[in-house]
């Protein structure tokens, strides 16, 4: 078995400094990459490995997320990128027989370290996931001020707090006149809009997205990337998606994670229009041209 | 517009579907066939007392047989009343469902959410064969460990809940009260109430518990956002369930319960009723009379069990879909 080390670091620490703005021309995107460098890493995977029982899942996966920017994930199922974003939030614990190696670095503090509070570093690090859940029992008010009550966090002023999370995400308008109808009411794009209203209620600095748009509409799917656009300028997004468009759309920094009967790993990071115009290696180039996966 | 005539939608099954679906049908209705079979025979053979004694039977508390001196039975004078038996189930059986259901649902809570794999599997196999004890063990332990410390706890109950009229202790009668009778049927039934509700709590989706964790919720608020809502239904009827087979227990509760023919509310006091005992404890020496009544006595509980499963199923229907 591999040593965890800190190979990967390596490719990192160039990869945002020569991102470059050439083929890609939206602007938000343009002033979120500005942005980028001000803001600083916000978090840090160190040499993350991980198992499932015995099955050695992934390996020595380095990647840093620059605060306001959006990284997507992509490679083919089974490389490990939704793994690899559990650790993130030590969610990859919660599947029974899983462990981890590596650091994952919050703000500098390790987020593993022994001590550590993991509902607190769930709050920084938020969640949406690839079938939407809201709660069936609460209404679509109660389900984006959720959060709030399940940290047992108190807030002064809630209905202002349910409106801008609900505006960030994009579904106010739709939801305002039925606060009070019950969240399975609403369609499936609209439900995954109010899992990331209820994410974005405990105000995370990070949001993690796995395959968020999977299983949504082409209509739905757009309304989300464009919500994530919204949020990106304040927060980091990382994307796990299967959708190469999508990720070449909403994403400012693209990571490539392959698995060749072992366990996976991340084979190449750089700025999206990067990866998808000139990626460094072949086998990148061979995914993201479409000639397999 | 008029619109086009429906089409009726047959299709034509095939000869083994058609066998296979007989054997089914068979076998559901067997079961309604039995129940409604148990229910003739109970009508046909308790009819005569239910009509001679009326409305009195479930409103009176007497029981007494007269005759003349040629051994003829005075319709006239003999008088059958289950009031202070019903009552007095119904009084056990509450005491056993409050009693166990706080008890079950924080063991399959922690069955469920808390339990280390190996203490899961061995607390489980341990429940489970509670629920298939034989109930006179209830009973001989209610009997024998129970009763000779129950007048420590009726007291201490007394004390602190004597405003509450049910809890009153008039007489310094103790033992062989519906309290302990409640407490022994309380624990027969912890193993059903806990397996319903262990069951529903296991399947609790799991994307709803990843979405409250995700949102930084402890393991108990996740359990109030997500599991109770989701399985308030099954606990509901697993205490009802609970409560069927507390209120038709029979030799557990005629081991430690003093039947007396008059009604009585203070669970305390070592007098109570319950008709599944009494049809026990007459039924041995009973008269071809006293053996009708005896029949509508049981058809009456029979008929209670159902109403307040239907109660409980129209419960569950009204408030389980919300949350699921």
């Amino acid at each position: 078995m591999t040593e965890p080390t800190e190979n990967g670091i390596e490719n990192m620490e160039t990869a945002p400094l020569t991102s470059s703005l050439a083929s890609v021309a939206e602007s938000a995107k343009a002033q979120r990459e500005i942005a980028t460098h001000s803001m600083g890493v916000g978090l840090e995977a160190r040499g993350i490995h991980a198992w499932f029982g015995q099955k050695h899942v992934l390996q020595d996966v380095s990647l840093d997320f620059w605060s306001g920017t959006v990284t997507a994930l992509i490679g083919p199922s089974g490389c490990g990128k939704s793994t690899f974003i559990r650790t993130l939030n030590r969610m990859h614990e919660f599947i029974p027989g899983a462990a981890m190696a590596g650091d994952v670095l919050l703000d500098g503090v390790d987020i593993y370290a022994p001590g550590t509070d993991v509902t607190k570093i769930r709050l920084k690090v938020g969640m949406v996931f690839q079938k939407p859940n809201p709660f069936p029992s609460m209404t679509i008010a109660e389900n984006v001020l959720a959060g709030l009550k399940l940290a047992q966090l108190k807030i002064e002023n809630r209905d202002d707090l349910m409106q801008e999370c609900l505006e960030r995400a994009g579904l106010w308008s739709e939801v305002k006149d039925r606060l009070d109808a019950y969240g399975g009411s609403l369609s499936g794009g609209q439900q995954q809009r109010l899992c990331i209203a209820r994410a974005l209620a405990v105000r995370p600095e990070v949001l993690l997205m796995d395959e968020p748009c999977s299983a949504l509409d082409p209509g739905s799917t757009l309304k989300i990337e464009e919500t994530i656009s919204h949020l990106s300028t304040s927060m980091t997004i990382i994307i796990v998606t299967h959708n190469m468009q999508q990720a070449a759309r909403v994403s400012d920094y693209t990571a490539f994670f392959l698995s060749d009967d072992g366990p996976g790993a991340m084979i190449e990071v750089g700025p999206t229009d990067q990866i998808f115009s000139r990626p460094k290696d072949n086998r990148t180039e061979n995914y993201v041209t479409g000639r397999f996966g | 517009m008029t619109s086009p005539e429906k089409r009726e939608l047959t299709t034509v099954p095939r000869f083994s579907d058609k066998v296979f679906r007989g054997i089914v049908t068979g076998g559901g209705l067997s079961s309604l066939i039995i129940l409604g079979l148990i229910f003739a025979f109970l009508a046909y053979q308790g009819y005569s007392v239910l009509r001679s004694q009326g409305v009195h039977f479930i409103t009176g508390s007497a029981w007494q047989i007269v005759q003349d001196s040629a051994g003829n039975i005075d319709y006239a004078q003999t008088k059958f009343g289950i009031a202070a038996m019903l009552i007095g189930t119904m009084l056990c059986a509450l005491i056993a469902v409050f009693i166990a259901v706080p008890i079950s649902v924080l063991s399959a809570l922690f069955l469920t959410f808390y339990a280390p794999p190996f203490v899961k599997r061995i607390m489980v196999a341990v429940v489970d064969l509670m629920a298939a004890f034989p109930s006179i063990l209830f009973g001989l332990w209610g009997f024998f460990i129970l009763m000779p410390s129950v007048e420590y706890w009726a007291k201490l109950i007394h004390k602190y809940f004597g405003f509450i009229p049910i809890f009153k202790l008039e007489a310094p009668v103790v033992t062989r009260s519906p309290f302990v009778a409640g407490v022994v049927l309380a624990v027969m039934i912890i193993p059903i109430v806990t397996s319903v509700s262990r069951e529903i709590f296991s399947q609790t989706p799991l994307d709803r518990i990843q979405a409250a964790y995700a949102l930084g919720a402890t393991r108990w608020s996740m359990i109030r956002a997500v599991v109770f809502p989701y399985g308030k239904s099954g606990v509901v009827g697993g205490a009802m369930l609970g409560l069927g087979r507390a209120m038709g227990e029979t030799v557990a509760v005629y081991t430690v319960l003093n039947i007396v023919y008059k009604v009585n509310w203070h669970v305390l006091l070592g007098a109570g009723g319950n008709v599944a005992s009494m049809i026990l404890l007459k039924f041995g020496e009973a008269g071809p009379e006293e053996i009708k009544a005896l029949m509508a006595a049981g058809l009456v509980l029979f008929l209670l069990t159902l109403l307040v499963n239907s109660l409980a199923d129209f419960i569950v229907n009204k408030s389980g879909s919300k949350g699921r």
